[in-house]
């Protein structure tokens, strides 16, 4: 089986993340890791070769330094990768994002391509329906769990009843959430450091993959994040001192603030 | 905050990498928990093993990660600063390979090295007896050979991962004048092990006796020729204290951070008691007995690493680290003051378990002993 799994750096989310002032993109000079949730993708694409066999290829679109990135879903066990690195693609937003994905997945080829469900930066949650879209097969988003038999794929989605089975044929796209031991992402192994260091990477660029320039960066872009703010922190609650009349006072209090 | 280090390779950097992010991630979150309640963390020496984490000193061609001591110490010295116990019983893990890697037939090491290197076993080390700790070759724990074997017979003690472990080094006497070294299995008949020992501290893995009953052994798990088992001991020991070393370093390093963010959070007299000259030397000579304790692990290594002789080397970095962490714990408490003496801070574990480092794998008294005929040779 033709695996391909997309991931992305991130800024760290332990460290202070800001926009660029020149033009508002999200700064990518602080410490880059790999997005959490793509690591949990790494684990399901892994874990579709072991059963299936196949082949496990990275896709990343991103500066230079994304590569740390690749690095670490080679360690994990990944085969090969592919890096989408132009200066052209600066400040492309989802919908432009999916474009040039799509346009490197056809040039790469595949049999289901594995996304972790949103990142931890730019946070839309969009990218695989955009991506199966483009692609013209079936999305199967919110996977917690994968199962692929023939050319028949399946998934678990969590619901509030507990989960739905969506069903679809190969090719497909699949986007994952986080999940408990032990299907938590395995740590690379030393020797998989050491031999994800010999592993190839291919470097392409917006011409390489056949994208219009029109449609990708900055100037093709259909949505501008202007500024982002950090949640306020909590405020004290209200305390309600129950003299007999704590019931009533509590839906007062609930009413006023429309719950009830 | 992470200790700026010095490494010989990117590889070695990348190992770090690795090890600081399995130990925050897998160590610290559930340390407190095992330590408290003394129960064994199950399945997290599989996980450092899958991590490639429990054979870093030997060779790859067996499944070792083919690492220098110099490199391999600073990964012990990394877990050891989240988790003192299990560090300890990874450098008890390596000491009992260690046997079996450098004194076996190369037709022993095929058939059991890769086994001990890739992660799903774990080994433990049994030399001392009730009345042979120091004294080594007083150990009356006999080996008798019979048509298929060795049968054992006697009592160990104080043997770490002890009814956990999957293999022992183990070392019996086999004549008047003779003591051999076997590569013992974990569960053989006539092998019973004591009730874990009540510790000051190293809660999460058990320590135990062991009672040898009439077990036999085959001819095969003899390491080394009959009457080499005390050459095999102390030479395996000469690297055992390396590890502790570290280890004790890594305890300290932890201890020396614990008290520094707290002196910095911490007011009194309307300044951060780090500002108080009093504390700040206090916190000053901590440093220095931490970067003391490194460098001569690390100049011991490096000795080890490049062919020459290291036993008196390796003495200095057990005594200089063990007595540098019980200090150092010990005045991390203190800054810590009344809290410090509370197990709602972690400083108190850590002077509890520096105490056993000045003990186990020989003495501080037995180091001085080993340096002091060093000087006299």
């Amino acid at each position: 089986m033709n695996i391909v799994v997309c991931v992305k750096q991130v800024p760290d989310t332990a460290t202070e993340r800001k926009l660029r002032s020149d033009d508002s993109t999200i700064d990518r000079s602080a410490n880059g890791v790999i997005n959490e949730l793509c690591e949990y993708a790494v684990e399901d694409a892994l874990k579709l070769k072991e059963a299936h066999g196949g082949e496990v290829t990275v896709l990343t679109m991103g500066p230079d330094q994304a590569t740390d990135a690749i690095r670490k879903a080679l360690a994990m066990g990944a085969d090969k990768a592919v890096h989408l690195s132009d200066e052209a693609l600066h400040g492309s937003d989802a919908l432009s994002t999916s474009y040039a994905l799509s346009q490197a997945l056809k040039k790469i080829g595949f049999d289901v391509v594995i996304l972790g469900s949103e990142s931890t930066d730019a946070r839309t949650g969009m990218l695989a329906a955009m991506l199966a879209e483009r692609l013209g097969v079936p999305q199967l988003t919110l996977a917690s769990k994968i199962e692929v038999d023939g050319s028949a794929i399946s998934i678990h989605r969590q619901t509030d009843y507990g989960y739905d089975k969506v069903e679809a044929t190969l090719p497909a796209v699949v986007s994952v959430v986080e999940k408990p031991d032990p299907f938590k992402p395995r740590y690379p192994s030393f020797k998989g450091i050491m031999a994800a260091k010999k592993k190839p990477i291919e470097k392409i660029g917006v011409a390489d993959a056949e994208i219009d320039p029109a449609q990708i960066g900055l100037a093709a872009a259909w949505s501008v994040v202007s500024d982002f703010t950090a949640a306020p922190p909590r405020g004290k609650g209200v305390v309600v001192n129950d003299e007999g009349d704590g019931g009533t006072k509590a839906a007062e209090f609930l009413v006023s603030k429309k719950f009830i | 905050m992470a200790v700026d280090r010095l490494l010989p390779t990117p590889e070695a950097r990348d190992l770090l990498d690795l090890t600081r992010d399995v130990a925050d991630k897998e160590l610290l979150p559930i340390v407190d928990r095992h330590e408290r309640a003394e129960t064994y963390p199950e399945g997290l020496f599989a996980t450092l093993g899958a991590a490639g984490l429990l054979s870093l000193p030997y060779p790859e061609e067996f499944g070792g990660g083919g690492q220098p001591y110099e490199v391999y110490l600073q990964v012990l010295e990394e877990l050891a600063a989240r988790w003192a116990s299990v560090a300890v019983a990874v450098s008890v893990h390596s000491l009992s390979c260690y046997p079996l890697a450098t004194f076996g037939t190369s037709e022993q090491v095929e058939r059991w090295l890769p086994d001990m290197l890739a992660g799903d076993l774990v080994g433990g080390y049994s030399l001392s007896e009730p009345q042979a700790g120091s004294d080594a070759a007083a150990l009356t724990c006999r080996a008798t050979r019979v048509a298929d074997g060795y049968e054992i017979n006697g009592a160990k003690a104080w043997i770490t991962h002890g009814g956990k472990a999957d293999f022992y080094a183990l070392f019996a006497r086999t004549g008047e004048k003779s003591i051999s070294c076997f590569l013992a299995p974990g569960q053989v008949d006539g092998l019973t092990f004591g009730k874990p020992e009540e510790k000051m501290g190293l809660h999460a893995v058990p320590t135990t006796s062991a009672h040898w009953d009439g077990a036999v052994l085959s001819a095969d798990r003899l390491i080394g020729a009959e009457g080499q088992g005390l050459q095999i001991a102390f030479s395996a020991l000469d690297s055992g204290r390396l590890g502790i070393a570290a280890c004790a370093t890594g305890l300290a390093q932890a201890a020396l951070d614990a008290a520094v963010s707290y002196a910095k959070e911490r007011t009194t007299f309307g300044k951060r008691i780090i500002d108080h000259q009093g504390l700040g030397f206090l916190l000053a000579d901590m440093a220095a007995a931490v970067d003391s304790a490194r460098a001569t692990y690390v100049d011991a290594a490096r000795r080890k690493d490049a062919g020459l002789p290291f036993s008196r080397q390796a003495s200095v970095a057990k005594l200089v680290a063990t007595d540098a962490a019980m200090k150092v714990t010990t005045d991390a408490v203190q800054v810590f003051g009344g809290y410090g003496y509370t197990r709602e801070f972690p400083v108190e574990r850590y002077m509890r378990e520096a105490k056993i480092m000045q003990i186990f794998e020989g003495t501080n008294q037995i180091q001085r002993l080993v340096i002091a005929r060093g000087l006299a040779r």
